[in-house]
């Protein structure tokens, strides 16, 4: 039987990406190695119109496959992150996958089959489809880790996340067992999981359990030990890709159990409140120590994910479940833009075999490549929270929402953090601007992709942080969506 | 009609003339300096518009500017100038030119970035001074540290980086907790448009209840202490003046340190008054501290710069007090004292770069007897010592006598303490003035430097007669501040607290026991 085309039409990208992907894996054998380009043509359009189709799932809003899915603007708004990321993601690794001779063919279509299992994940109506989107999106990112055979980092990259993914996604699935035994139904939101029926105590365990498995997704204390090193092992572009995509994706499914499940809110409250403290502190204070200008971003990635769980805690307390989810989803735009335009940054300068990783070897960046300081800098500064950029009003957003659900003391910790973070991000810019340049090794210059990835970035993060108005309205859309509690 | 976005065309202005300079080859440094240049004296020019169409009789806010920003939680595009304003957006448009004359020659290297940097900073100032609404008060609040830290890190002395870094993380400590302080007073009274704010609590629409006040007043006095600086906050201070180049130094002492004091004019005072009431005593305190212990550290300072550095903590103590003496004289003084000490304090580092140029050195053991070889130099330099040093006729003995007048009114005991921190600023700037200037020259190359060239003396005349003129045309600045100054002390007042109708600026002392409403 045939799905209705309603439905179809529903799942647009999702489609337009899986298609993409094995058309990829089909054409690779019979192009060769000198046809990259073609490749590269293929994959770009496949993210494109993938990004493009969301016009008709948004335009066809509704729930699909007999409730499995739900498409709505919430949905819809983590798509075109997800997609955007994807694209970007796609132009930004040809250079790479050429200087470290990789296959393209299979790169991009596990970049496209990742974005697809993101998207299953953000409009996910029911626990078990959700399931199958992280599996779909996780397993790809497994692969995708350890890329690059050869490299022994790259290798204990993808074990270990493959060996610590699986225990998460373990707990997550025993946690929907747990939820489905003491109410009977998957489905997100359900009344039954409202109103704590039967065994509150089994539910609740299988609650936590899912935060636990969605907490090491988006690489939240106490469940962030496995980052820095998959991070700093896996290929920098893929490492750009983790720390913008899955994340967001497994951030708005947390949003949606949160935000629409009442025993989720009042039961999560203080696991978020606890992780959003944990996760700022361990990521800002171990960064700090850092050499390696990409692992610091890696734990600096753990804090931001600490940033954003102060607004999930915001929608977690009571009244201001709306502006909250709004604040996440904001932030979660802008800092996949920051995030993936800092790792692209560090793909491209890290050169040959990823050799020259260290905050030292930027130095005098600006006087060789004043614009790709210029663009690195701004990343940072906006990572940092600066107004003018995008992670000034991404805070913002967050502050207004932590203040609004009277989370003072989060507010201020957050604050403090905003401060302790400058300490690692203006050291890299002060070696970048304030140092004299190495004589024995220059970066190479800037490829034409890398280039458009660099620019649609900053213009991306000077655009939010200074119109904000179409996306935050967006989002507060997206979050009205939700049938909220 | 021009002057409807005459303030939007003055933020806005150095940030187009930072397009034009990147439009420029990077190796052609006469036209980068000759651009720069050029669009600081016009956006000059055209801030005295400002004063021509500025009326002085009103307490409103003038050539004000409204437009929608961000829609939820709604931030808006306000923008207006009124007398607190007024001669600091001016202050800001005279200096930048002279920050970039005085250091026409000594930056070489990064010349395009660094006048591109001296614009955004401009940009940054002039919108702090001139917005409205909190969170864009904030925007540029924030936005300019960037071009500071960047002007004192690239282009500064040997311990620049540290001091540059030292500089950014004292600031942002204090106006991160600021933000919050915003966001909270945003959701008690539903708007972040600061006359509206204003409003709501002085009719009485909103009260804050203490506590909040209270934890309101410190963030926003927090921030604002750090940037003045109040004692004990001030030690990035006196290494940012000295790791600055000439220019940094000039804006910094000139425009940075008066956004502490103007915010604590424009938010700290009218948005709070009952823990402004409770805590001036304290704050009192500490910059009458700062006053005896700037100027007392100024006096075994062994580095010309670094004694001007301490020489402003002294000052801005004055300014502090001046502002939470709560009477509209000692107010104006604060208001007159932060333009004297801006042309001062920025004129004495033009001074202080001039010789650093020839020499390369602020030691003063490495100068003396320099009033032979370089006689105008050493009138100048005496003639604007004198004006920091409160000599009468000259600008900064008005500044003072008004704030120590103002104070002396309702505490006599702060007025007659902090007088004898004008006794000591002489004593400190006469006798480095004196290690400097006279007595045999001490070593033999200082015998033939090169005096004043034109450029230089371009710039130090200018400034020596603004501050002539401002020592005896005094009632040009105050009659166009009076008004503003009188309206703090007035939008004090509170229905609840204080009868509407007492007369301003005397809030019953019983009020601020009660406390609680």
């Amino acid at each position: 039987m045939f799905p209705p085309r309603e439905d179809i039409l529903r799942v647009a990208p999702e489609l337009v990406l899986c298609v993409s992907g094995m058309v990829l894996m089909l054409v690779e054998p019979f192009l060769g190695q000198a046809r990259r380009g073609t490749l590269l043509f293929l994959a770009t359009t496949g993210a494109a119109l993938a990004l493009a189709a969301n016009v008709l799932s948004a335009t066809h809003q509704g729930a699909a496959f007999s409730g499995l899915l739900d498409v709505d603007s919430f949905s819809v708004f983590v798509h075109v992150v997800v997609g955007l990321v994807a694209l970007l993601v796609v132009l930004g690794s040809a250079d790479y996958l050429d200087r470290e001779h990789l296959q393209h063919g299979e790169y991009y279509a596990l970049v496209l089959f990742a974005t697809a299992g993101m998207g299953v994940m953000s409009s996910a109506a029911e626990l078990m489809t959700a399931f199958v989107g992280l599996e779909v999106s996780s397993i790809s990112t497994y692969v995708l880790a350890g890329y690059r055979r050869d490299s022994p980092r790259s290798d204990e990259s993808a074990m270990k996340y493959f060996l610590l993914g699986s225990f998460a996604t373990a707990f997550f699935l025993y946690g929907i067992a747990l939820v489905y035994g003491s109410t009977g139904t998957t489905q997100i939101g359900h009344a039954a999981l409202s109103s704590f029926p039967g065994a509150p105590s089994l539910l609740r365990l299988g609650l936590a359990l899912i935060l636990v498995g969605l907490g090491f997704k988006v690489a939240a204390a106490p469940f962030q030990v496995w980052t820095p090193d998959v991070y700093e092992g896996a290929p920098t572009p893929v490492t750009a890709l983790m720390s913008s995509g899955p994340k967001a994706a497994a951030f708005a499914l947390l949003l949606r159990i949160l935000a629409t499940t009442d025993a989720a809110g009042s039961f999560w409250f203080w696991a978020l409140w606890i992780s959003a403290v944990l996760s700022m502190f361990v990521g800002n204070f171990a960064a700090l120590a850092q050499t390696s200008v990409k692992r610091m971003l890696a734990y600096s990635s753990i804090a931001h994910a600490g940033y954003v769980m102060v607004a999930l805690a915001a929608a977690a307390a009571a009244g201001q479940v709306a502006l909250g989810v709004a604040a996440a989803l904001y932030y979660l735009a802008v800092y996949a833009l920051m995030k993936l335009g800092a790792f692209m940054m560090v793909a491209q300068l890290g050169g040959t075999s990823e050799g020259h990783l260290e905050i030292d070897d930027l130095a005098g960046l600006a006087s060789r490549q004043p614009a790709a300081a210029a663009c690195f800098s701004l990343f940072l500064l906006s990572l940092l929270g600066l107004p003018v950029t995008a992670g000034f009003l991404g805070k913002f957003y967050i502050f207004n929402a932590a203040l609004a659900s009277h989370l003072v003391w989060l507010a201020v910790l957050l604050a403090l953090n905003s401060v302790l973070a400058a300490f690692y991000y203006l050291r890299v810019i002060v070696v970048m601007y304030m140092r004299e340049p190495h004589q024995d090794w220059a970066p190479s210059p800037m490829p034409w992709a890398i280039t458009a990835v660099l620019l649609a970035t900053s213009a991306g993060t000077l655009y939010l942080g200074l119109f904000p108005g179409r996306v935050m309205g967006f989002a507060a859309h997206a979050a009205l969506s939700l049938p909220l509690r | 009609m021009a002057s409807a976005h005459l303030l939007s065309v003055l933020i806005f202005l150095p940030l187009a003339g930072v397009l034009a300079l990147l439009l420029v080859r990077q190796d052609d440094q006469t036209w980068i300096r000759r651009i720069a240049l050029a669009i600081a004296a016009v956006e000059f020019v055209l801030s005295l518009l400002l004063l021509r169409g500025f009326s002085a009789g009103t307490t409103n806010y003038q050539f004000e500017e409204l437009r929608d920003w961000i829609p939820a939680p709604p931030v808006h595009y306000h923008l207006g100038v009124d007398g607190i304003s007024l001669f600091l957006v001016l202050l800001t448009t005279f200096l930048i030119p002279v920050a970039m004359l005085a250091s026409w020659k000594s930056i070489e290297q990064r010349t395009q970035g660094f006048f591109i940097t001296l614009l955004v900073l401009e940009t940054g100032m002039i919108g702090v001074f001139l917005s409205l609404d909190l969170i864009l008060f904030f925007l540029f609040w924030e936005a300019m540290l960037i071009p500071m830290y960047f002007l004192i890190g690239i282009w500064g002395h040997e311990r620049r980086v540290y001091a540059a870094l030292k500089f950014i993380l004292y600031t942002m400590i204090g106006s991160i907790l600021m933000l919050i302080a915003m966001v909270w007073l945003y959701e008690l009274s539903g708007t972040f448009d600061l006359p509206r704010i204003q409003a709501m609590l002085t009719s009485g629409q909103l009260t804050l209840p203490f506590r909040t006040e209270m934890l309101l007043f410190g963030a926003f006095f927090l921030a604002f202490a750090i940037k003045v600086p109040l004692f004990p906050l001030h030690t990035w201070l006196p290494d940012a003046h000295t790791e600055a180049p000439t220019a940094g130094s000039v804006v910094l002492a000139g425009v940075l340190l008066k956004m502490g004091t103007y915010g604590m004019v424009r938010f700290c005072v009218p948005l709070f008054p009952e823990a402004a009431h409770r805590l001036a005593p304290y704050i009192a305190v500490l910059a009458i501290v700062g006053i005896l212990y700037g100027a007392l550290v100024a006096l075994v300072q062994t580095d010309l710069k670094r004694l001007v550095a301490y020489s402003s903590v002294s000052h801005l103590g004055f300014v502090v007090l001046g502002i939470f003496a709560f009477t509209p004289t000692a107010l104006q003084g604060a208001l007159y004292q932060m333009l004297n000490h801006g042309i001062s304090t920025g004129a004495l580092f033009v001074l202080v770069g001039a010789l650093y140029d020839r020499r390369h050195t602020h030691l003063i053991s490495e100068y003396g007897g320099l009033a032979t070889p370089m006689p105008v130099f050493a009138a100048l330099f005496l003639f604007v010592t004198l004006s920091s040093a409160g000599l009468p006729m000259l600008n900064g003995f008005v500044g003072e006598f008004l704030i120590l007048a103002g104070t002396f009114e309702r505490h006599t005991v702060w007025a007659s303490v902090a007088a004898s921190g004008v006794i000591f600023s002489a004593v400190y700037l006469l006798w480095a003035y004196q290690r400097v200037f006279f007595g045999a020259i001490t070593q033999e190359r200082n015998g033939t430097l090169p005096d004043l060239d034109r450029r230089e003396r371009c710039i130090l005349f200018a400034m020596a007669a603004l501050i002539l003129w401002m020592g005896i045309g005094s009632a040009a600045f105050t009659r166009r501040t009076e008004t503003s100054a009188r309206n703090i002390i007035d939008l004090m007042q509170r229905p609840q607290l204080y009868n509407a109708s007492s007369p301003a600026g005397v809030p019953p002392t019983a009020a601020s026991e009660t406390g609680v409403h």
